[in-house]
């Protein structure tokens, strides 16, 4: 700074030009008009080039009527619904693939990254051969692998597979009873949401226990036998209020019961198969990232290898491993919209359905683009408040 | 993934098209020396490619014909395969230069989508398609009722579809998918009950599944769908060129002018068939348009006249086998007519 100072006293020689600050501002401002004149002269463009060729714009459509049904909603959607809602619904089906895709790659990469460093050479293959394999196929061809696979082993409709609990499996789907709550069920909830709550409370009184007295108690089985027991106590003293809906063979489908269809679970399945080879590399490179003395320090002072892996090392490898796992995070939800492909009406499915019914590219195209992002930072937001409360505080 | 990436392409082209008057379509054509042609990803009888890689069927032939009428030569023609959902955008960005691909006239495409359909080269209707050999016992679309349904997004099918079973108050559970070839795929692997499209296209995909004759076209036909070809608003000489082809097609098969024929119709004593042949003396019949005045003799050289064509891609000629029926002549009893070409 002192030298900067003393720079900017001396009367410039030449003119100011040659200033180093005057010359920065100059040219970042010359950067920002000129952005900002392109950006005008495409949107200026793309408005009259819309209407000279007499194609219709802005974002009315949105409340016109759709007229085109969508094979899974989460929310109440017909053909008389908007355009608007269509989006949405796809909009909520990228999401719960996202989530289900997200959770379950984590897990299996966990497992196959732990596995990659397992002392036991056949745990060890099979977790190098599935990462090979997984991480070197383009995730396109996995969806169809899973989806063709699905299609492709499964018997038609007449010749369901029973599973047990009134399940079938076929061409169509996985489909299982559906539980509908009858009167009084509320005191169901009611009791789980006290058993996590008692739970909870258990876990913390157990914890701060052995803080202090260095005594252990069975929290596990304690907080089992709260989430699991209460309820079940409720449901047997508000009188059996719970009923199923079995699927039935009709004409052509299985009716009633609940249908996960062939669409989802290809997608679901290649998603997370091939986002948890990624993730279980991260989950390698973590912990050998933990120096080895921690592991042997660990060792010294007599903890058993299981809770050396929970105790000790996990926990530091996560100050490595979160930040990649984000971008995992952002690929899965990003590869979602490769559902086009095997017909899952996802944001892409029915959002360039919308597009092309009312012919407005520009607007569908701007649409999906807006809402991939705007997911895609508030996954980053997450990310970053998980990361920034396992990182290392230092003392 | 395609069509985003169109969608994307469409909208960077009409940012980037000079906003100041471009070139009229019929002077970019003649300056790349061919035609750019959308056409569908593989239609039997409308357009698909055969073992050499060349296109066959009525839209495939259609711009054939235009390419004669311009250039005098019917093989200047580049065709571009386009999913329902990126056809309009193709057109509408001048990526192809006519959309021919069994695409159905509708007020909104004409409107909203500053589309303009020059006629219509095949009058259609919605059918379904079911195997019956798996569903013994049903002949009638009312018995469809909790059926899976495979259908093609972004298509007039998608829509009629939704309306019939709600007219009717019926059930069903639709699987859609984008290209056709996924719709056929899931269809023949037993994904869904009944195939619905347009009847012809019906006949022509039956055809390709692995056991064609197990599956039945039932009797019901939902919809109005006539399909056409359609260019961008805006260029009225263009327009004309397109719509004055289509039209030579059908007065060639009025006047009895064939493909073996048209060299002696030149000659012909009628003096109907010399003006549209262009041998009138101090013609202008086609330099008015815009093209040669022999451009009829050129079409019809090239394709062959309309019922020539009909013929050779979707009717006796063909796999399909699909009876002429309202596609006539009006002379026949049927649709076709053609304003008079004088």
């Amino acid at each position: 700074m002192a030298s900067q100072e003393v720079l900017r006293e001396e009367p410039s020689r030449g003119s100011f030009i040659n200033d180093p600050k005057v010359r920065g501002i100059f040219f970042q401002a010359v950067v920002v008009i000129l952005l900002v004149a392109g950006v005008w002269w495409i949107v200026h463009n793309v408005i009259e080039n819309l209407q000279r060729l007499h194609i219709a714009s802005g974002f009315g459509f949105l409340k016109n009527r759709a007229g085109f049904d969508i094979s899974e909603s989460a929310i109440a959607y017909s053909s008389d619904s908007t355009y608007g809602r269509a989006i949405v619904v796809g909009l909520i089906n990228t999401l719960i693939v996202a989530v289900a895709g997200i959770i379950t790659a984590t897990i299996i990469g966990f497992i196959v990254g732990i596995g990659r460093l397992s002392h036991n050479w056949l745990i060890r293959k099979i977790c190098t051969v599935y990462v090979e394999v997984f991480r070197n196929i383009p995730p396109l061809l996995v969806i169809f692998f899973w989806y063709s696979g699905v299609l492709a082993v499964l018997p038609v409709v007449r010749e369901s597979i029973n599973l047990p609990f009134g399940s079938f499996l076929n061409q169509r789907g996985f489909y299982f009873p559906r539980a509908v709550w009858g009167d009084g069920s509320w005191l169901i909830f009611v009791a789980l949401l006290v058993g996590i709550a008692l739970a909870w409370f258990v876990a913390r009184t157990a914890r701060q226990r052995q803080m202090a007295t260095g005594q252990q108690f069975p929290v596990f089985w304690t907080s089992l036998a709260l989430i699991i027991g209460l309820p079940l106590l409720a449901y047997v003293l508000s009188g059996f209020p719970l009923t199923f809906d079995f699927p039935k063979q009709s004409t052509f489908n299985l009716t009633g019961g609940f249908q996960v269809k062939p669409e989802f679970l290809s997608l679901y399945l290649a998603l997370s198969c091939y986002t948890a080879a990624f993730i279980a590399e991260i989950v390698r490179a973590g912990i050998l990232g933990v120096s080895k003395g921690q592991t042997e320090a660990a060792g010294a002072l007599g903890m058993r290898p299981g809770s050396i892996l929970r105790l000790v090392v996990v926990p530091q490898a996560m100050r490595i491993v979160i930040p990649p796992l984000t971008s995992q995070y952002l690929n899965l939800t990003k590869n979602s919209s490769l559902a086009i492909a095997i017909g899952y009406p996802d944001l892409t499915a029915t959002a360039g359905t919308v597009l092309n019914q009312t012919g407005q590219a520009v607007e569908g195209v701007l649409i999906m683009m807006v809402v991939y992002l705007v997911i895609s930072l508030v996954t980053s937001a997450v990310m970053n408040v998980v990361n920034a409360r396992m990182a290392l505080v230092e003392r | 993934m395609k069509h985003i990436a169109i969608g994307i392409l469409g909208a960077a082209a009409l940012g980037f098209m000079a906003s100041a008057a471009s070139a009229s379509t019929l002077d970019d054509v003649k300056a790349k020396g061919f035609i750019q042609c959308g056409v569908s990803t593989g239609l039997a009888g409308f357009s698909a490619p055969d073992d050499k890689g060349d296109w066959k069927g009525i839209d495939a032939d259609f711009c054939r014909a235009v390419a004669a009428a311009v250039f005098g030569d019917g093989t200047k023609v580049k065709f571009t395969p386009l999913s329902a959902k990126e056809r309009f955008t193709a057109l509408q960005s001048g990526e192809v230069d006519i959309l021919s691909r069994n695409t159905t006239w509708t007020i909104n495409r004409d409107t909203a989508l500053g589309l303009n359909f020059v006629g219509v080269t095949y009058y259609d209707g919605q059918g379904f398609m079911i195997n019956a050999k798996k569903l013994p016992g049903v002949n009638s679309a009312l018995q469809l009722s909790g059926a899976a349904v495979c259908v093609q997004s972004g298509t007039t099918t998608e829509l009629n579809l939704a309306d019939y079973f709600k007219a009717n108050k019926m059930e069903y559970n639709p699987v859609v998918f984008e290209k056709l070839e996924e719709v056929n795929a899931a269809y023949d692997a037993g994904r869904c009950d009944v195939y619905t499209t347009d009847q012809s296209g019906l006949y022509g995909i039956r055809l390709t599944l692995s056991a064609p004759a197990d599956h039945v076209v039932l009797p019901e036909i939902i919809s109005k769908e006539p399909l056409g070809p359609a260019v961008r608003q805006g260029d009225d000489q263009w327009y004309h060129i397109v719509k004055w082809t289509y039209f030579a097609l059908l007065q060639a098969e009025e006047l009895g002018i064939t493909q073996a024929n048209v060299e002696e119709m030149k000659t012909s004593d009628s003096p109907e068939i010399k003006r549209v042949l262009g041998q009138e003396a101090e013609t202008k019949i086609g330099t008015d348009l815009g093209v040669s005045n022999d451009w009829v003799v050129n079409i019809v050289k090239a394709v062959g006249n309309y019922g020539e064509m009909f013929e050779r891609n979707v009717g006796t000629g063909s796999p399909l086998k699909i009876a002429r029926g309202i596609n006539a002549l009006w002379t026949k009893g049927g649709l076709q007519y053609a304003p008079p070409i004088r």
